[in-house]
């Protein structure tokens, strides 16, 4: 949306160059021309491109799929031994376990409180949970997280309590969001997990810019440990134009980001056939200059190994963007508001269920190498499902956040105006009190 | 503007009876007169009336300067002052297609002020992310005109993270947008533009917009390294290179959602913003020029949302009339606020109808400009028509 009203910019480019410009980022158009007899283009916009004689367009058939990285199968057998990850102990795979366990079973309790209408909404992330505990894994604690919605383990690994998370979900008193969004719009201080908005996308650039603000401050301060930005965002959302601009953003302003796609096949009733035509998210980013790798979502080694790695290309030479897309299915609807069964056939979903999902996956790993068994599932299930429990009655009868936080926050201190509106529904709430539910508040009018 | 230059060379070369493509004045004109920036009292000829303004640094050190030059002077100050200023937009590094961030590339690097790819909304939610990360960014928008594409990281995203964050303590209270806006005599459907209106509907962002230079950088300066809220800096593109006047060197600031009575009167009550506030002046001396003992008073309201509605409210009750004038359409507008709020606030001391003078309900086609936007003719209009109601 460049403007045409000027060609003054080409009369000030001319009084520029009586300017001395030492500046190392600046590229001169003259410096690139087209030498006679040339094999190799040298317009500027495309300076390695060799020319051809033969008029042959690119086809995206052409090209085979970008394959997809896997260590175990669906078995928990690791395909190649020498992925088999030894820079952890099996101690801390099986909090990752326990960590994928955690949201499954809070999923399973949450959507039939949903379904009892004791909470307003909630989105389960069933089939994805190793892509968010698996990625989250591999990220060290001054890293910061951008997410869409599902990625509850993301929070879990990242040390989100039960406690936070039964907070935002009834929108209690002890919500950091003070009860003022939807359910499942999670958000953390440290290690930092930006709250979560509903509009698809917009995190993206966002993410872009904070990766950027990150690589100045190390600039700025080299005392500060390098750190990476890690954005999270479904197939769907890659479709917005947000998602363009975030990419190519942060490819050339070489930002130190994790762009992690999750494939899950759909969007809410959108199978990824109407999404796109290419070869999924990967392909995209080889045409934004982005190093890019597919994993295989449900094997949370591959999610993981990947994210390391990406997260260390990152940091490299002062930092780049990497795109990671695992593939999973959702095996779930895609939220409560959604019967997926009006879209999709019980039974596809119900093969996927069985036939492969990143929990028993890890569960089979974990008992090969005799790390876990019926018996330790039983009671680690048992006990995550008390404690979540615990939470959850404890919340659900917690006062929700003081009157004033209506007004709070959405400037840095209340304007005139709001001051006004306060007092005018302070004056209307004593008038007709019984017309409002004005004690679930804590400290009830006095609150606001 | 260069394009006007050309023109004008154009003209040159050409026979002499050409027609100008925007529209000049009549020669029979008496109130739709060019705004003579020379001579008007909005702005400051001399060091001596800066001397007089309260709210200016009292310090003798000042130098003569136009729109774009005190927005540099605003940047590089801000620069100064914190690293963690970045400067970022399109073509920001060669130092802007209206020269706003001239020389700032060389003086503080690459790092930290530089081009983007052409896209509004990744400038918008670039500038998000910066600003949650601790930064302080200032984001160009090339013209207001093109800011649309970024409107939904503006409205669902800027103006809500601090809210949504709640108790985490995260906010993009650090950005500040800057884009030049209005009309500037040819710039027809997309180099026009004055969106105030859509951003004041929105809670958790500040619209700004500047008069003058010495306004500008002040204003500029408070919404970059005081204000914590994020800012929309909407910039009167035809002052850029006509309003010249003398500015302080040093840094200083000016408050925000706070208005400033530039002529004090007893009679009426004009309220405007930007570049029509030269319209009103003119259109006031006509008019005290005309009817002896009129007096009327003219206030900028710098800060269009949130607004300081006490200046207002008061001067209202004490002249009893108001009129609003600003560029943007009369729908909907920023006057329709202002109105119902003087109703509510000065019902008892109204002499008349709140008159809105504003740009008409319809695009702005090239050659029609003069006719769609507010004018001194018809500012001078509703002056008469309020005072004799």
């Amino acid at each position: 949306m460049a403007s045409l009203l000027f060609g003054g910019r080409l009369a000030v480019r001319s009084v520029n160059r009586h300017v001395q410009l030492r500046h190392s980022a600046v590229r001169w158009n003259s410096s690139i021309s087209q030498r006679p007899g040339s094999a190799t283009v040298r317009f500027p916009g495309a300076v390695d491109s060799k020319f051809t004689s033969e008029m042959a367009f690119s086809r995206p058939s052409s090209s085979p799929a970008m394959p997809t990285y896997r260590v175990m199968d669906s078995d928990g057998v690791i395909v190649d031994k020498k992925h088999e990850p030894t820079d952890v102990s099996t101690e801390e795979i099986i909090t990752w376990y326990k960590n994928m366990l955690t949201v499954n079973i809070m999923d399973v309790i949450m959507f039939e409180a949903q379904r009892q209408g004791r909470l307003s909404f909630y989105m389960v992330s069933a089939g994805e949970e190793g892509i968010a505990v698996g990625s989250a894994s591999a990220l060290e604690d001054h890293d910061v997280v951008f997410c869409q919605y599902r990625e509850s383990g993301v929070f879990q690994q990242r040390g989100f309590t039960m406690k936070q998370f039964m907070a935002q979900l009834f929108a209690n008193r002890h919500d950091s969001g003070q009860g003022r969004n939807m359910p499942v719009h999670y958000g953390l201080e440290y290690p930092r997990i930006f709250t979560i908005s509903s509009p698809l996308a917009t995190q993206l650039p966002q993410a872009a810019g904070a990766a950027y603000a990150m690589k100045i401050q190390a600039l700025q301060n080299p005392n500060n440990p390098a750190g990476v930005v890690a954005c999270y965002f479904g197939e769907g959302a890659a479709s917005e134009g947000d998602f363009h601009a975030a990419l190519n953003m942060a490819a050339t302003r070489s930002c130190p980001i994790v762009f992690i796609c999750r494939n899950n096949g759909f969007a809410i009733s959108t199978p990824t056939l109407e999404q796109y035509r290419g070869d999924g998210i990967a392909s995209r980013g080889i045409g934004y200059g982005i190093d890019t790798i597919r994993v295989d979502g449900n094997d949370i080694f591959a999610v993981r190994e990947a994210t390391k790695e990406a997260r260390r290309m990152a940091l490299e030479n002062g930092g780049r963007p990497i795109l990671i897309e695992a593939m999973s299915y959702r095996v779930s609807h895609h939220s409560t508001s959604d019967d997926s069964f009006t879209y999709r056939a019980r039974v596809e979903v119900e093969d996927w269920k069985r036939r492969d999902n990143p929990i028993i996956r890890l569960r089979k790993w974990l008992e090969s190498k005799g790390a876990w068994n019926e018996e330790l599932e039983q009671q680690a299930r048992t006990d995550l499902r008390a404690a979540i429990l615990k939470e959850f009655n404890a919340a659900e009868r917690e006062k929700k956040p003081a009157l004033k936080e209506m007004f709070n926050d959405v400037y840095e201190s209340l304007t005139e105006e709001q001051e006004m509106q306060r007092e005018a529904l302070r004056k209307h709430l004593e008038k007709y009190p019984d017309e409002y539910n004005i004690n679930d508040h804590e400290h009830g009018i006095k609150g606001l | 503007m260069s394009i006007r230059g050309a023109g004008r060379r154009l003209a040159r070369q050409c026979n002499p009876g050409y027609r100008s493509y925007s529209s000049a004045a009549t020669p029979s004109a008496r109130l739709n007169l060019p705004i003579d920036y020379k001579s008007t009292p909005l702005l400051h000829h001399g060091p001596s009336s800066i001397s007089s303004s309260r709210e200016l640094p009292q310090s003798t050190n000042t130098k003569r300067m136009n729109l774009y030059q005190a927005i540099n002077s605003a940047l590089r100050t801000a620069m100064s002052a914190s690293d963690k200023v970045i400067l970022f937009g399109e073509d920001v590094a060669f130092g802007g297609v209206f020269r706003c961030s001239m020389d700032l590339q060389m003086e503080f690097g690459s790092h930290r002020v530089f081009n983007t790819p052409l896209t509004e909304q990744g400038i918008a939610g670039f500038a998000i992310g910066a600003a949650a990360q601790g930064l302080k960014p200032v984001a160009e928008i090339q013209f207001a005109d093109y800011v649309y594409p970024a409107f939904d990281q503006i409205v669902n995203e800027a103006a809500k993270f601090r809210y949504r964050e709640g108790t985490t303590g995260a906010d993009a209270g650090g950005l500040v947008f800057r884009m030049p806006c209005g009309a500037v005599g040819h710039g027809a459907l997309y180099h026009t533009q004055s969106p105030e209106s859509l951003f004041s509907h929105i809670p958790g962002v500040r619209v700004v917009m500047p008069r003058s230079p010495t306004q500008a950088k002040g204003l500029l300066l408070s919404s970059i390294l005081e204000c914590n809220d994020p800012v929309i800096f909407m910039e009167p593109k035809i002052l850029y290179r006509a309003a010249v006047e003398h500015v302080p060197t040093e840094s200083y600031t000016l408050p925000l959602s706070k208005a400033d009575i530039v002529k004090p009167g007893s009679d009426l009550t004009i309220i405007s913003y930007g570049q029509p506030l030269y319209l009103c002046s003119q259109a006031i001396s006509a008019v005290e020029k005309a009817r002896k003992g009129v007096n009327i008073e003219l206030i900028d309201l710098r800060t269009i949302y949130p607004w300081d509605r006490q200046t207002v409210l008061d001067s209202v009750r004490r002249t009893g009339r108001a009129i609003v004038v600003h560029e943007s359409m009369v729908n909907y507008g920023v006057g329709a606020e202002v109105a119902a709020t003087i109703q509510e606030g000065a019902f008892l001391r109204l002499e008349a109808p709140v008159k809105r003078v504003a740009g008409l309900t319809t695009h702005t086609g090239l050659a029609f400009e003069s006719f769609i936007m507010p004018d001194v003719a018809k500012i001078h209009d509703a002056i008469l028509q309020t005072l004799d109601y």
